[in-house]
């Protein structure tokens, strides 16, 4: 499994997100800079948090269209893996690789610090080594990550299995306190259909380091190496 | 053919606009109790050259459609005046 993270002008968790990847894989990751059209033969991309084109307009929507989209796209729909983890997150709702939208959150502010989440399937490649019912603690660090979809494609999300992760309290629980930014049902990530496709508003890569103190973000990295073929 | 399009986006009236809310409470504060709703969206204007004004409508459609406006939270009208 080769992995890519995209570097956009903004972009400020790439190094994180690179560092991450290259521990657990014991492999150079690939940097891709938004103005190719070369994906290196990456099998997996990791779109990284930040403010991609100083977030203008709304949140990912002019990164979207960004040279190197054209074929994360045409990656994601042949199949291929592709994460986008908060602002990489809102680029992939902006290119329709992911459904719904992330809006404003409900209090206005800019919200920065850590939260707790838990998987709600354990059948989505960034999950598969975590366990349910379990809170994992994680940073969130966004002004637009209320997680929004209309009645009809909520409901095909949640019956097909596609809900990644819910906002919740230390003990895995949820409430309406522990909605930190007003998301839809305490959405804090999701899957597309073919579940090739992820995006969460968390920062797993700002817990993967034991000299921050927190560790809980690695597991979903390392859940990632489970779909290495060879 | 030079035209003007002055765009206006909105968020959808299903959609909490916590923007809004907060400058109703200013409104409120600076003694305005009758303002009932607040919603705020964005402007846009485009000056854009086309063959004619269908053209032109055609072209603003797409921006709007396309990147100006996310359909999922977003509504979008405008006006085109040749230039």
């Amino acid at each position: 499994m080769k992995f890519g993270v995209v570097i956009f002008p903004g972009s400020n968790c790439d190094q994180d997100v690179i560092q991450v990847l290259e521990r657990v894989s014991n492999k150079p990751v690939a940097r891709l800079w938004h103005k190719d059209h070369d994906l290196q033969s990456c099998d997996f991309i990791v779109l990284p948090g930040g403010f991609s084109y100083g977030d203008y307009l709304r949140s990912g929507a002019i990164a979207r269209f960004s040279p190197i989209m054209q074929e994360v796209i045409g990656h994601a729909n042949k199949g291929g893996y592709v994460m986008g983890i908060c602002n990489g997150f809102q680029i992939l709702t902006e290119a329709g690789l992911l459904p719904g939208a992330l809006l404003r959150n409900t209090e206005q502010k800019f919200i920065c610090r850590n939260v707790h989440i838990r998987p709600e399937t354990t059948d989505l490649l960034p999950t598969r080594r975590l366990e349910k019912g379990k809170a994992y603690q994680v940073p969130i660090a966004h002004g637009e990550g209320r997680f929004y979809a209309d009645a009809d494609t909520l409901q095909r999300i949640k019956d097909q299995d596609q809900v990644m992760f819910r906002y919740c309290n230390s003990h895995a629980a949820i409430a309406p306190d522990t909605n930190c930014n007003g998301s839809i049902e305490s959405i804090a990530g999701i899957s597309n259909e073919g579940r090739n496709v992820f995006g969460m508003m968390p920062h797993p890569e700002r817990a993967a380091d034991p000299d921050l103190g927190n560790m809980d973000g690695l597991l979903i990295f390392e859940s990632l190496l489970e779909a290495v073929p060879a | 053919m030079k035209f003007t399009a002055e765009i206006d986006i909105m968020p959808r009236p299903e959609l909490l606009d916590p923007q809004g809310k907060a400058v109703m409470l200013g409104l409120e504060h600076l003694g305005l109790n009758q303002v009932a709703d607040v919603r705020i969206g964005k402007h846009i204007r485009l000056n854009l050259e086309a063959e004619n004004e269908q053209a032109a409508q055609e072209k603003v459609e797409q921006a709007c459609k396309k990147l100006l406006a996310n359909l999922i939270m977003e509504s979008y009208t405008f006006e085109l005046t040749p230039a």
